[in-house]
């Protein structure tokens, strides 16, 4: 007879099973991939934050000396974003519904519920280690000052798992890419844009601005500049952070749902 | 290939043998408001070979997810291995190796890899995961080929190692939907005698399979399944003892040039049941010969005849 006792349906070692397989396939492409998402925040940096900051004299109402370390910080967060953004949508389409490779592994001990758990991580370690680079080249670029800084990672890892879950609950929910499109140009790249990486939202009119500041985005944003910059108390810290925990929290218990609704027909 | 390369398996199915690897109760499935199998009941044995047989869109498929644990029941009961699918899935899925019939291996691992992450899943050691992948490689034939992409294995060569990765967990109960399609003879019939030295070491099998020799060759007892339900069980000599006479007349007739076939009409007012195929007509008679001459007597002509032993694809035939 199997073991009366109920199996719980999330385990460490479901999700290390998972995270394993995870980790050897990406050891094929993790060069590509790796040197995009690393060029990808430097371009901003360098265009905007140096091409664009050379032509602003005046940065004293941004609390920086100088228009790169204002966005610089901003850009660790808003790319975290994109980046998470992107690899919950196609990607997790083509794991959920066209690989197979997700229902292969459910025909092992592995739960549901470990698998859209998994998916996610997957997901925040690929921002880490991605922002983890990014913020070298702060470093490197005098922009990075604060011992703070080190956990600068974490905060961007925070904010693309604040994406990551929710939309990848959505995407598992879908049977076409179509609505993916729009979601990328009225969603995340306004959020980008209005997350006050490039510019502080209290310069925009009060509705946007309260809407920005409704984004996790923003959280993350100020989180990764306070903490870079050195300049974050700890109220901001902990509410920063205790407000992404929350989209976190809510988008992974809606993606153990459609995850397990959809892999289970 | 040498035998004693399976010895790891089968070891753990002596140890549950009291418990009836599958029972299923007015088992249903339903999709909406389709109905993909309509209360069906059957029981797996200990160590048996049970086959599911039936046409495309026979509900094949949908039981097996079910017993799977993956895909929920809709109503009726199942047990597996003893335990609820729903509430027990994940110790089920430990002690039984799936086959789905849409192989879906990771491509983006070498063979190799497939089989050691497979096995890691069941909680295996890298080491133990690695030497196990050396027998299951030769098993699957496939040892030359251990490092390469698995996008690049040929369509069987795939589903040998889907096989092979099966059983990476030593599996009591093995589901196999459609193992052998797309499998070239040879390899049809080494995985028959690979599966029959699983039987034979205690493991139960509950396989679907749309070729009527392969159910012969393996099947202790098979249910033939059409539209959802259950048209008849039995073991295939019963079968084909209780649905179709001993031997079968084989009539083909002209084709038209239009493509369509030159038949006499009412072939059935002779007295024997037959089956009109599109491409040939099927008498069951006890006696085929005497029944060719009937038809002869009768003024039927048909271009060529022949007369062979009744088989399960008659009874399949008959039923479906
Ligand atoms: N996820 C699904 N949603 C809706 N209908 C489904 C789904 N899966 C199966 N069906 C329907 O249920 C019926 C039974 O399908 P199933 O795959 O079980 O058949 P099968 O006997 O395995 O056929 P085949 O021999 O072609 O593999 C079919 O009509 C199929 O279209
Ligand atoms: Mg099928």
């Amino acid at each position: 007879m199997i073991s009366t006792t109920r199996p719980r349906w999330l385990t460490i070692t479901g999700l290390r099973h998972f995270l394993e397989h995870q980790f050897i396939r990406y050891r094929a492409t993790w060069r590509s991939t790796v040197i995009s998402s690393l060029l990808f925040p430097i371009f901003f940096l360098v265009t905007i934050g140096f091409g664009l900051g050379s032509q602003i004299d005046d940065t004293s109402s941004l609390g920086t000396t100088d228009y790169a370390s204002f966005v610089g910080p901003g850009v660790l967060a808003t790319v975290a974003m994109l980046q998470a953004g992107g690899l919950s949508l196609w990607p997790t389409l083509g794991a959920i519904k066209w690989e197979g490779t997700y229902q292969a592994a459910l025909a092992t001990p592995l739960t549901a519920a470990e698998l859209a758990t998994g998916h996610i991580l997957w997901i925040g370690i690929r921002v880490l280690v991605g922002a983890s680079l990014y913020l070298s080249v702060l470093v490197m670029f005098g922009i990075a000052t604060s011992p703070l800084a080190a956990l600068a990672p974490l905060a961007a890892a925070l904010t693309g798992l604040a994406f990551a879950a929710p939309l990848s609950a959505f995407t598992a929910t879908r049977e076409k890419d179509s609505s993916f499109g729009p979601i990328n140009r009225v969603g995340l790249t306004p959020m980008f844009l209005f997350s006050g990486a490039f510019f502080p939202v209290s310069q925009l009119p009060d509705t946007v601005e309260w809407f920005s500041r409704a984004m996790p985005v923003w959280h993350g944003v100020a989180l990764s500049r306070g903490l870079i910059t050195g300049t974050i108390g700890w109220f901001g810290a902990v509410g920063h952070t205790a407000y992404l925990l929350l989209w976190i929290l809510v988008g992974w218990l809606f993606a153990v749902r459609t995850f397990t609704a959809r892999l289970s027909s | 290939m040498r035998p004693n390369s399976l010895r790891h398996l089968g070891l753990a199915a002596t140890i549950g043998a009291m418990v009836r690897p599958v029972e299923a109760t007015k088992l249903t499935k339903k999709f909406g408001d389709f109905v993909a199998v309509n209360g069906i009941d059957f029981t797996v044995e200990p160590g048996e070979t049970f086959s599911l047989l039936g046409p495309n869109g026979a509900g094949k498929s949908s039981t097996m997810k079910m017993v799977s644990t993956v895909s929920p029941i809709t109503s009726g009961s199942l047990t597996v291995l003893g335990a609820d699918p729903q509430l027990d899935g994940r110790n089920i899925r430990q002690r039984m190796g799936v086959v789905p019939q849409e192989d879906n291996l990771d491509l983006e691992l070498t063979v190799r890899e497939n089989l050691v992450i497979y096995a890691r899943y069941f909680g295996i050691s890298w080491a133990a995961a690695r030497a196990l992948s050396n027998d299951l490689l030769q098993f699957a034939q496939l040892t030359e080929r251990a490092d390469a992409q698995v996008e690049s294995l040929s369509g069987g060569m795939k589903r040998r190692l889907t096989i092979a990765r099966a059983l990476v967990n030593e599996p009591e109960l093995l589901l196999l939907d459609e193992p052998t399609t797309g499998l070239d003879p040879q390899a049809r019939h080494l995985l028959w005698e690979r599966l029959y030295t699983l039987k034979e070491r205690g493991v139960t099998l509950l396989l679907t399979t749309h070729y009527m020799d392969e159910a012969e060759q393996l099947a202790d007892r098979l249910v033939i399944m059409d539209q959802g339900s259950i048209a008849a069980e039995g073991r295939p000599s019963e079968l084909i003892a209780s649905h179709v006479s001993k031997e079968v007349l084989e009539l083909r007739f002209p084709a038209h040039p239009d493509g369509t076939r030159n038949r006499p009409e009412g072939l059935d007012r002779h007295g024997f049941r037959v089956e009109l195929l599109p491409d040939r007509v099927l008498v069951y008679a006890d006696d085929g010969e005497a029944a060719l001459q009937t038809f002869r007597n009768n003024g039927v002509a048909p271009s060529a005849s022949m007369v062979r032993r009744a088989t399960l694809e008659d009874v399949f035939l008959a039923l479906t």
